[in-house]
């Protein structure tokens, strides 16, 4: 059997899932990218340039930071957070926006689009096509743009064009289709930047190769600060991005467990959630073959989470396979939950952490007083909160 | 010899072109499209193809995903649009009817599920959107086993090596993207569609179907002069669309009329 760090093969499918399931028109585009990726990968110039970027534009290494307080609350194990929220631009999804339009500069493409559903990959696209003199045009939908008002306005700052997506759901899974149309119809010029590890083969295996950074990093300061590594990795998961950088460069080490944390919504029995892996069946979409939420038509379901970086009907099928062979475990946190991390974590430890990796934190919060005091708990905080004070003073209030 | 072969078959011996009007199952209302089937026919379609309504259709316009939401909003799902086709056979066994649509509902279904289904309720060829040729091998078997032709895409961009591999998996015929985008785009280039069928013919030997972008008569006569079959949709979809509910039978009956019109006049001058 093929060792998991191996994957996917060489047509993009992780055991049954991922692959490219697009159509005609935009399989030769694919093709090119694969070929070019391929390249750059192992390019020494390329990936110098890429590291030096991460240093002096991200500001990274990201550091692990011991939330004392918080630990000592909750009376067991100790929580670790991997600070990918320090990053410039206030999330981790920077390091793969970085990656790709560099890669995009090096295949001589002059316009960049994306799609975004919280804005935080929007905004980590439209910071990058800045950095590099590019044109840029981020699909978002319209409901998105209500929730998160200030990523819109902050790519707009950034010299980015915002498209408003109406049709469907109005949210993640719709910019997703409208930025494919866009690629199809401009692939000469036009760079794709997916901010997730799903759509069609290349895009999840190279998503999660610049997102791996954080694995890495960690894998190196859990050793050199720590003298070991994390018994339990925790990330939150809507398409997967975060998770998958983290979990990677760790598949290999068995005592490393890995915990995925799916929006449960307002509860799974309610039908209003984004818990794909814990609810849905393996389907067809955006490109790629993966666990989805859908109806026995095989129609694609609205999903419901607080957190629109979450809200997302499909799972990057790395997870699928993952979930599969059991080598991860997904579990599901409600609305309520990460509200509730969300203002521990203000409190205990001065950080106002992402809607996302509040999921993440909650669950941290929940199993951590079941286990022993010298256990280590290593979380991807994976974005800061400030993008989602509306949100949580709409939810909670602001009486205090 | 299956309903396709055959439909080609006689237009060829008649010097006509066909004409192949696509709408979606379900659009405006579900108890509209069988009758919209038979009526297609009385004017001139050759070959009907039925859109299987998806939640996400990435390879469309607006003007097709609209018609998908006001299908969904039926509740018109994989197995209505069956029995839409079955409907259809009792009183058409002639007109070869595919189904265009995307993977996902018939996963839900199942290959084998689906395969069976649909040649019971005469359904010919299924044109799978987001299956390439790479990624359907289960898939073309079930279909395979139940004679049901699998069409395929080839666009402006698909390389030599893709469209060698096309060549041997396509049956009935194969469906050439005219145009770089989704369906009901706007520009479209005559002459790089006449060099572009005439290097596909040199490893093609079925006929040759060109749709995206085919919006009036004009368009459609000229396409007529260079493939053996037009496809027209989202024109279609833009009458049904803006058409009263009691007047969709006949404008969309009017449209296509004058789409087949123009069709003839260039198969009678060759």
């Amino acid at each position: 059997m093929a060792r998991a760090c191996d994957l996917p093969d060489i047509h993009g499918h992780f055991g049954s899932y991922g692959g490219v399931f697009v159509a005609e028109t935009l399989f030769t585009a694919l093709e090119e990218l694969l070929i070019q990726y391929d390249r750059y990968r192992n390019d020494a110039d390329f990936q110098m340039e890429y590291a030096n970027e991460l240093k002096s534009y991200v500001g990274r290494p990201s550091p692990i930071y011991h939330a004392k307080r918080l630990s000592a609350h909750l009376g067991g194990a100790q929580i670790l957070l991997k600070r990918e929220d320090l990053n410039h631009t206030g999330a981790h999804k920077i390091n793969n926006a970085i990656g790709q339009a560099l890669l995009a500069k090096n295949m001589g493409k002059s316009r960049i689009i994306a799609e975004t559903g919280a804005g935080q990959h929007g905004v980590a696209s439209a910071t990058v096509a800045a950095r590099y003199g590019m044109e840029c045009t981020v699909y978002m939908g319209s409901e998105d743009m209500k929730r998160q008002e200030p990523n819109v306005y902050r790519m707009r700052l950034l010299g980015a064009t915002v498209v408003p997506v109406d049709s469907g759901s109005k949210t993640l899974k719709d910019a997703l289709n409208e930025a494919m149309r866009d690629w199809v119809t401009n692939v000469e010029n036009t760079f794709y930047i997916i901010g997730t590890v799903a759509g069609p083969h290349p895009y999840p295996m190279m998503v999660r190769d610049f997102q791996a950074i954080i694995g890495r990093e960690a894998k190196l300061q859990m050793q050199e600060e720590y003298g070991r590594q994390p018994d339990k990795l925790i990330a939150c998961v809507g398409g997967g991005s975060n998770a998958i950088g983290l979990f990677f460069p760790y598949l290999e080490d068995k005592n490393v467990d890995m915990i995925g944390v799916e929006a449960a919504g307002l509860g799974i029995e309610s039908g209003k959630h984004a818990a794909t892996l814990l609810t849905g069946k393996p389907g067809v979409l955006h490109g790629n073959r993966t666990y989805l939420i859908q109806d026995e038509d095989g129609q694609i379901i609205e999903t419901h989470s607080i957190s629109a970086g979450l809200d997302y009907p499909g799972v990057g099928p790395e997870h699928a396979w993952l979930k599969d062979t059991n080598r991860a475990q997904y579990v599901g946190v409600t609305d309520d939950e990460a509200l509730a991390a969300f203002h521990m974590l203000c409190r205990y430890e001065g950080i106002i952490p992402a809607l996302e990796s509040s999921h993440a934190l909650a669950y941290a919060a929940k199993i951590s007083p079941t286990l022993d005091k010298e256990k280590l708990l290593l979380v991807n905080l994976s974005g800061r909160g400030d993008k989602d004070i509306d949100t949580v003073s709409q939810a909670t209030g602001t009486i205090f | 010899m299956s309903r396709i072969a055959a439909t080609f078959r006689a237009l060829n011996q008649n010097n006509r072109k066909a004409l192949i009007p696509f709408i979606t199952a379900g659009d405006p209302e579900p108890k509209m499209t069988v009758l919209l089937m038979h009526e297609l026919v009385n004017v001139g379609a050759d070959i009907i193809e039925l859109g299987v309504p998806f939640s996400d259709p990435m390879a469309d316009g607006p003007i097709i995903q609209r018609s998908y939401e006001r299908a969904l909003k039926c509740h018109v799902g994989l197995k209505d649009v069956l029995e839409m086709v079955a409907e259809f056979r009792k009183t058409n066994t002639v007109t070869p009817v595919i189904l265009m649509g995307y993977a996902n509902p018939v996963e839900a279904m199942g290959y084998q599920n689906f395969a069976v289904k649909a040649e019971m309720c005469g359904v010919d060829a299924v044109l799978t959107v987001d299956y390439p040729p790479e990624e359907c091998e289960e898939w073309l078997k079930c279909l395979k086993q139940k004679k049901i032709d699998a069409i395929f895409l080839l666009s402006p961009t698909t390389s030599e090596l893709r469209v060698k591999e096309v060549a041997k998996k396509a049956q009935g015929f194969v469906y050439y993207v005219s145009l770089k985008g989704v369906t009901g785009a706007g520009h479209f280039d005559l002459k790089e569609v006449a060099d572009k069928l005439t290097y596909l013919r040199s490893y093609i030997s079925i006929p040759i179907g060109v749709g995206f972008g085919i919006h009036d008569i004009v368009t459609a006569s000229a396409v007529a002069e260079l493939a053996d079959a037009v496809v027209v949709g989202s024109r279609i979809i833009e009458e049904i669309e803006k058409s009263d509910k009691n007047k969709v039978l006949m404008n969309v009956s009017n449209l296509v009329r004058s789409l087949r019109k123009a069709i003839n006049k260039v198969s009678l001058e060759h």
